[in-house]
């Protein structure tokens, strides 16, 4: 009877966090569905503890369904035969007791049958199914397309869709074909729309679909004849029970094998233009995106935990020198950096959480009414805070996933190496979070911008400035000082060449620094408020952090832009 | 098609998890100590209820449960999990029930309930391991009863057809309503359901929203959780509770089991039988 919720009291402080009171009285409009619905959260501390009753349902599914299918469905894997995919029989489970427990299509509106909950108790859920098995995460994540057919879609495609995503239909977003991967612009599936019939139809191949033999599709197609750019793309709908769409083949992955990856094949599909044509790529797939990152940070965070855990009882188990392992002293300080690590990057990822609220909260009340002034101010603020920080914690979080996932078999020694341990399935699902829905390197290049604009410059102070050490924590302080005053010394330099191909070299650098100094700041904001929880993390992460920061500086003052070109392979 | 189900479940302590004060020096359970919960084989019995509510969604389900107040946490637990409302029983003079009083009184009770077609409660209770109260319980309503139920192979207009466990193997029995099954831990129970929480978590007995100091639900609110007395089922009070109750304890011995050396057994019939009838002598099996 473990609980993935109730064992990990990280979740439940990042859950009670004082912002969270704006957020809900925002997202239940001051409580006006309380006599609407009778599962309708009544007040402000109501709506709390149906957060946290709802994810200690979550956590114990995690615990005792998840995390028990994980192994056999990673060995069992999907199938596909005639066209159509069959999950492992783990799967099946877990989808039908997501389903029963009422997980699927937590963050939509009630009037669509969903829990109207926040992004941040929902994503909160998904760091608890990723760490129970990351490749399911990819199946119950998907329920964020609904988010797309939510803002974009017609009243009655809301109806028709939404319902049924709440109701357990499985949904896959299809984008990337055999030509165009991080290259959306080149997408050729062509729609095609017959007049008389008023119908699209879909014609083409897609590659790399995750539960590509979904319920319900989100598809990216060509509907502007002879266009070659963005521009020419629009989001469809494709609903199964209209057919036309088979699963050619699935692919043989290294890791998250439980979740099916599919080349399907379009002929003459029927589908449902969603939103407005040429707004595909430009405007929906970047929502989607956006959207889907948060859902990879939380996916990192959850394998990050998962292999902390394992690492950690592993170490206290295994006897060698006649004690264990973990009161070896490299070994101990391993574990406490991979804590570390993954303290910060869930601290960086709710504290994108609350932005992406603030926005999407506001953005859905201006469809009811005219924001106020202030409002607006609030909505832009937010919109760019989520907007910067989302590839900074994607970003991080999933490199850093993979250094937990390769520490923690490190710390199993040998018996790591075998498959008799979790941890080698995790080192496997881990590694393909630095690389979908944008490789690190893509979220370099979404986040460099607020390098070179100064914005993460005024963030990171001012969210210094707000944090009230405590005097044992003082010399955090000063190392948090040394580490912006780095900074701001290297952008200084890089930005001085004036050269944009050396700014373009370095960029993960200093993206880099921005990503360590203001996760840094964040856990030890943490650690001020729950001192407890979170001050061996802040000084292992903050000493870790700082100790990167010189290495990158030293690297910048090291490679000057005369040596750039002997990086250039010709 | 429609089904009125009854399903009978008992708070019990988690005896699962026993840590060292599990028991009391007198050798009784130390109820204190260990969480309280709803009995495991009552939660599948709850789950094959509600997978006749899911082929047929009209149909209903209470849940009764005797016990003190604390007791209503497993009406909730059920309503959480689909079950449409619970019936508290409730009475200091149903306290100290054995197995004969305890199902006088559920059946004192489900006759004030009337017009059901199926009973369904767990085989047995993690506490007292008797399986004796849902057979006693159909006895005592002279209906049919088939125990050890695995899963419900179908269901008809008048009969319900099921799979049940028999000594080395199954066996598919068929019933006329009404008619109670008691149900193995083959299949277990759905979680619980996130709408359902927010919804009924506010359910409350009469007693537990005087204790709020709260008006009580009208019994017409999905909220209202019954409250009944040994009066309100019209029971005999000699034959509830401790009064009721002929089952006597003589004397509880602690057993610690310990495994002092370990011995090798040959495979070979003798020895196997040999050792057969060793463990027989001991008391370790039969």
């Amino acid at each position: 009877m473990a609980n993935f919720f109730l064992d990990t009291p990280e979740l439940k402080y990042h859950l009670n966090h004082p912002m969270m009171e704006k957020i809900v009285t925002l997202k239940e409009r001051n409580y006006n569905e309380r006599d609407k619905y009778d599962y309708a959260a009544q007040d402000f501390e109501d709506a709390m503890d149906n957060y946290h009753q709802v994810l200690e349902i979550a956590g114990e599914i995690c615990a005792d369904v998840i995390a028990q299918n994980a192994a056999n469905v990673d060995t069992e894997k999907p199938s596909v035969a005639n066209g159509r995919v069959t999950y492992a029989s783990g799967t099946t489970e877990n989808i039908k007791a997501c389903t029963q427990a009422g997980l699927m299509g937590m963050a939509m509106p009630r009037r669509y049958g969903g829990l109207n909950f926040p992004i941040t108790p929902y994503i909160m859920a998904a760091d608890m199914v990723s760490r129970a098995d990351a490749g399911f995460e990819n199946l119950w994540g998907l329920q964020d397309c609904a988010e797309t057919i939510y803002e974009f879609g017609t009243e009655e495609q809301k109806q028709k869709f939404i319902t049924r995503v709440c109701n357990g239909a499985t949904m896959s977003m299809d984008l990337t074909e055999p030509d165009a991967g991080s290259d959306l612009q080149s997408v050729m599936l062509k729609a095609s729309y017959n007049k008389e019939e008023d119908q699209w139809y879909l014609n083409g191949v897609k590659r790399f679909i995750t539960n590509g033999d979904s319920d319900i599709h989100l598809v990216l197609a060509r509907s502007e004849e002879g266009s070659k750019d963005g521009r020419g793309l629009s989001m469809f709908i494709y609903d199964k029970l209209d057919g036309g769409v088979d699963v050619r083949r699935i692919e043989n992955k290294m890791g998250i094998k439980g979740s099916p990856t599919c080349e399907l094949v379009f002929k003459n599909a029927k589908c449902e233009l969603c939103g407005r044509t040429r707004l595909g790529l430009i405007k929906y797939v970047m929502s989607l995106m956006n959207g889907a990152r948060l859902g990879i940070a939380a996916q990192s965070v959850g394998l990050s935990q998962a292999a902390y855990n394992e690492a950690l009882a592993y170490a206290k188990d295994r006897k060698q020198f006649a004690k264990p392992i973990s009161e070896i002293l490299p070994v101990a300080r391993m574990l406490s950096t991979m804590k570390g690590k993954l303290d910060a990057n869930r601290s960086l990822l709710y504290a994108t959480c609350r932005c992406v609220d603030m926005y999407k909260i506001y953005d859905d009340i201006a469809k009811e009414r005219t924001l106020s002034p202030e409002e607006r101010k609030e909505q832009k603020y937010y919109a760019k805070m989520a907007d910067s920080l989302t590839p900074i914690a994607k970003g991080m979080s999933s490199e850093m996933a993979n250094e937990n996932a390769y520490d923690c078999i490190q710390i199993h020694g040998g018996s790591g190496f075998m498959k008799d341990y979790a941890c080698e399935r995790i080192y496997r699902d881990a590694r393909i979070t630095s690389i979908y829905e944008g490789t690190t390197q893509l979220q370099v290049v979404a986040a460099i911008r607020y390098v070179t604009n100064g914005f993460y410059k005024e963030l990171m102070t001012n969210l210094f400035d707000e944090i009230e050490f405590r005097e044992d924590q003082d010399f955090l302080k000063e190392t948090i000082q040394v580490m912006i005053e780095n900074y701001e010394l290297t952008i200084k330099a890089v930005m001085a060449t004036k050269n944009q191909e050396y700014i373009d070299f370095f960029a993960r650098e200093l993206v880099e620094m921005v990503g360590y100094i203001i996760m840094t700041i964040l856990i030890n904001q943490d650690a001020n408020s729950n001192p407890d929880l979170f001050s061996k993390s802040a000084i292992a992460f903050t000493q870790y952090a700082n100790r990167a920061c010189h290495n990158h500086a030293a690297l910048v003052k090291e490679v000057e832009p005369k040596w750039v070109d002997s990086y250039k392979i010709k | 098609m429609t089904y009125k189900m009854i399903v009978l479940a008992k708070q019990v302590p988690d005896t699962r998890n026993v840590g060292k004060d599990a028991m009391k020096a007198d050798g009784t359970v130390n109820r204190a100590a260990l969480p309280a919960i709803f009995n495991p084989e009552d939660l599948c019995a709850l789950e094959q209820a509600l997978r006749i509510k899911d082929q047929f969604p009209n149909s209903t389900i209470t849940l009764l449960t005797m016990g003190p107040g604390r007791a209503a946490d497993v009406l909730r637990e059920g309503l959480y999990r689909g079950a449409d409302k619970g019936i508290l029983l409730t009475d200091r003079a149903f306290a100290g029930a054995d197995t004969l009083a305890t199902s006088y009184a559920l059946a004192q009770a489900i006759k004030k309930i009337g017009g059901f077609d199926l009973i369904i409660g767990g085989r047995q209770a993690i506490d007292g391991d008797t399986a004796q109260v849902g057979p006693q319980v159909a006895e005592k309503l002279g209906i049919p009863q088939l125990t050890y139920t695995e899963s419900i192979e179908s269901i008809g207009e008048h009969s319900v057809t099921v799979k049940r466990q028999i000594d080395g193997g199954v066996e598919i029995a068929k019933v006329e309503f009404p008619a109670l099954l008691t149900v193995t831990a083959a299949q277990q129970c759905r979680p619980r359901n996130a709408k359902f929480l927010m919804k009924y978590k506010r359910a409350l007995t009469p007693g537990e929203s005087a204790a709020q100091g709260k008006e009580p639900y009208p019994m017409d609110n999905p909220l209202f959780l019954a409250e009944w007395s040994v009066a309100d089922v019209g029971a005999d009070i000699v034959q509830c509770g401790l009064s009721g109750s002929p089952t006597k304890v003589k004397k509880v011995e602690n057993i610690i089991f310990q495994a002092k050396e370990s011995r090798r057994i040959e495979d070979n019939n003798q020895e196997i039988e040999e050792l057969v009838v060793e463990l027989l002598n001991n008391h370790t099996i039969g």
